[in-house]
């Protein structure tokens, strides 16, 4: 059974021009939006209470947490509606223990009807820190890729590649800057994660595209490139399916705490598998790879 | 590819086996002397809480320096050099005056190599102080080797009491680390509520017993002092009749007479000796207790204490005494602890987030396979054996390296499940691909893994790149995250090359003559 060819390569120009536009609507929002950055890097702390009685709403625990004099206060619901998690940036302060004042003060007014399932609070020195070794490690790791690469392929492809990269990275802190989603170490972690997953994507293809040019040497890198992703097409759904569906699992039922790392995750697959698609490979095409480029290097 | 020599097929049943045995020993009980390991639990799933502490080494560094001052001045009169103005500028720098005709030996001895006034560390290649020289004017404060040797001085002392404490309140299984040079991160499994142990922690217990004088012009010094629980005053001399270094055992007691709550200690015999002569030359007298510069009593001397045992009198309640107790045994910390970083999990979120974590592994597992099978029917069946085997690998060898298993390292084990076909879904593509051009499936299938094999390493080898970083970088649980996602690499790349590629080969070999094997 011959498959037909999708003619991936006719919308090169069309999806270029959506991508940058893109790119630069997140870089537009990282700088003038910026990030909605959790206690891990911005420093103050959470508490994730578990109320009994559903009679206390989000607005009752407002109120009561207003009257404590902990400055800033976001109230949220988590999860179900007994589940909130507060947060406000005065640190705790070791010396007045303002976790055991907060329980003593919110049972005294709503009653003793909650339990703290869980309690984070960072330092500013540590947040800071924390959010250093963040920036230290995505950049890290795209180095690392683009050493990778460079080794295993022509500059070409690492260039092509790593704009794949950063295409991904950007447009995943875009979309949470867009929404306002919370960024916490998790979120470092599933960027990493997309970096990796992006990759791997990436390389396959161009694996094959790197064979294709040993192959045949009159076909023009344009439709060279079309040839390849077709080929690899049917495994590039099927992982990312297969990727997608763990994902998904975790999203749903991995409980709150992974909800904002497996949604990075989704969104990072689907840009990965876009961009080794209409990121990496027009960029061939517009450096004019051709067969000399990888036999002049292997003479090299 | 297809072929395996009858020894590979032994061991790589041997070795699936014996992995899938440690996986198997954390969930049944056997009774192996041999292998006696578990995987840990992290505290974001057990319950208990994490603490960074910070030391703060200023207070000490201040102190160093004012003993050095001491000691330079001595060191120069007993060496005849004539120093004037000698004086700690900004709690940094020592600096003072020489005279011109003795500049030179005055630097010879703070510069030579075996300088006792100013040691030189073979070890970093550095003296303990910097000299500056302006003029005449002798300049001198800690190097960076001269810092870090107070501060890891200071962090080994605070450690050591930090261990005592924690032991002192008998949590389960405590984990007490260095990190850095100044911070101390202490774990405590199973506690949901760190707050006793966080007051325990923030104090640094110093102790002493001083008397209150009326005299302001005592020739130690004195200072003006608050209670600890009011906000009188009192003028309290410099003069340290006896510190906590002395005790050797606190208790807290219900004093009969009175019906209140003591701390009651031993002393040492130096102690004992020291309490006694002051106690007798003071009669009368009030002897401040103080504590972190403040004072918890100042009772009368009624007579002189010779026994080396007394107790301290204050308001305590009888939680308040046995800390008190509790710290006086354990010793005063060298610095202040400031806590920099707390995170608490209870019990019952962490047993949430097993349940949920197992709940979307199963769900997660069960998408997939079903998926595999429904694309690759027999292959698809292949694939999620060895996907089992590779898990049954992924938690053998957590569980030989003892490793800790977090929420995002469970969020890694599914995430593995997910990437670990691609190896597979490459080959067999690959396999199609060739079929349409080779009549003999066994040499299709050859060629499909061979072809594929550079594909599949690169592809494994840029995620395993993401996992390492993270690892390096990484900390608390999201590290759980990049061990279990860089060792389900191996374990894939084990799995798929050698128990899946077993698999085909024993099914293609036999179904030879089957048309469209896959």
């Amino acid at each position: 059974m011959e498959k037909k060819i999708i003619p991936f390569n006719n919308l090169y120009k069309i999806f270029n021009l959506t991508s940058s536009i893109l790119i630069l609507i997140s870089i537009l929002l990282l700088f003038f939006k910026g990030l909605n950055y959790g206690v891990d890097f911005k420093g103050g702390t959470l508490i994730e209470i578990r109320t009994s009685n559903n009679s206390i709403s989000i607005s009752d625990l407002r109120k009561s947490f207003n009257k404590m004099n902990l400055g800033d206060i976001s109230v949220k619901e988590f999860g179900t509606k007994n589940d909130f998690i507060v947060k406000f940036e005065k640190k705790i302060n070791d010396k007045e223990n303002t976790i055991e004042n907060i329980r003593k003060n919110l049972s005294s007014l709503i009653g003793n009807t909650f339990e703290f399932r869980r309690v984070e609070s960072v330092g500013p020195k540590v947040s800071s820190e924390l959010l250093m070794s963040g920036i230290i490690a995505i950049a890290l790791s795209l180095c690392a890729m683009l050493i990778y690469i460079w080794i295993r392929f022509e500059w070409q492809f690492s260039l092509g590649a790593i704009i794949a990269l950063f295409h991904d990275v950007v447009l995943t802190l875009g979309f949470f800057s867009l929404f306002g989603f919370e960024i916490n170490l998790s979120i470092v972690a599933a960027v990493l994660t997309i970096v990796g997953y992006s990759m791997n994507d990436t390389v396959v293809i161009f694996d094959r595209v790197r064979e294709n040019l040993k192959k045949y040497s009159d076909i023009k890198i344009f439709d060279l490139t079309n040839i390849s992703i077709n080929e690899t097409l049917s495994r590039t759904i099927i992982t990312s399916i297969t990727t997608l569906l763990a994902l998904l699992s975790i999203y749903f039922f991995g409980g709150e705490i992974l909800k904002g790392f497996s949604f990075a995750m989704i969104l990072g697959v689907i840009f990965g598998t876009y961009s080794s698609i209409y990121i990496a490979n027009p960029i061939l095409v517009f450096l004019r790879v051709s067969q000399r480029t990888i036999i002049k290097e292997e003479i090299k | 590819m297809l072929y395996f020599s009858k020894l590979r097929i032994i061991s790589v049943i041997l070795f699936t086996l014996l992995f899938s045995y440690f996986a198997a020993s954390n969930f049944f009980k056997f009774d192996d002397n041999y292998f006696n390991r578990n995987i840990n639990l992290g505290l974001d799933l057990q319950g208990g809480s994490y603490l960074l502490l910070e030391i703060d080494n200023e207070p000490v560094v201040i102190q160093q320096l004012q003993n050095k001052l001491l000691q330079i001045k001595n060191y120069l009169k007993e060496k005849e050099i004539n120093y004037k103005n000698i004086i700690l500028k900004n709690n940094k720098v020592i600096s003072f005056e020489i005279n011109e005709n003795q500049l030179d030996k005055t630097k010879e001895l703070f510069d030579k190599d075996d300088s006792d006034i100013n040691p030189y560390y073979q070890k970093y290649k550095s003296h303990e102080f910097d000299l500056f020289i302006n003029n005449n004017i002798f300049l001198l404060n800690f190097s960076k080797y001269g810092l870090i040797n107070i501060k890891s001085s200071s962090q080994n002392q605070a450690i050591e009491i930090v261990r005592r404490r924690v032991d002192e309140i008998g949590t389960n299984e405590p984990n007490i680390l260095k990190r850095g040079n100044d911070r101390i991160l202490v774990e405590l499994p199973g506690l949901d509520n760190p707050d006793r142990i966080k007051s325990l922690l923030g104090k640094t217990a110093n102790l002493t017993f001083r008397f209150i004088t009326q005299n302001e012009e005592e020739s130690f010094g004195t200072e003006k002092l608050l209670f600890e629980d009011s906000s009188d005053v009192a003028i309290v001399s410099r003069r340290i009749v006896l510190s906590g270094d002395n005790l050797i055992d606190a208790k807290p007691r219900m004093d009969n007479q009175n019906n209140e709550t003591v701390v009651s200690f031993t002393l040492d015999r130096v102690g004992a000796k020291k309490f006694a002569k002051a106690t007798s030359t003071g009669v009368g007298k009030r002897l401040a207790i103080v504590l972190d510069g403040k004072i918890i009593s100042a009772p009368n001397v009624q007579e002189p204490i010779i026994g080396g045992a007394g107790q301290i009198t204050g308001n305590f309640t009888f939680q308040s005494a046995t800390d008190l107790a509790l710290l006086l045994r354990s010793g005063a910390l060298p610095a202040p602890l400031n806590i920099i970083e707390e995170r608490t999990v209870g019990p019952d979120l962490g047993q949430d987030s097993i349940n949920a974590g197992i709940l979307s592994l199963i769900i997660g597992f069960c998408l997939v396979i079903s998926f595999m099978l429904f694309r690759y029917r027999i292959f698809g069946l292949i694939a999620n054996v060895t996907l089992i085997f590779n898990l049954l690998l992924l938690l053998g060898i957590l569980t030989l390296f003892e490793a800790t298993l977090t929420l995002p390292g469970i969020a890694g084990i599914i995430l593995t499940v997910g990437m670990a076909v691609d190896a597979n879904v490459l080959i067999f593509e690959r396999i199609k691909e060739e079929l349409k051009n080779e009549k003999n499936q066994i040499v299709a299938f050859d060629t499909g893994y061979i072809k594929s094999k550079t594909t599949i390493l690169d592809a494994n080898i840029t995620t395993l790149i993401a996992a390492i970083i993270l690892f390096i970088m990484g900390s608390g649980p999201v590290k759980g995250f990049s061990v279990t996602l860089g060792i389900g690499i191996v374990t894939t790349l084990f799995s798929v090359y050698f128990i899946a590629r077993l698999l085909t080969s024993l099914y293609v070999i036999k179904n030879k003559f089957k048309e469209k094997l896959i």
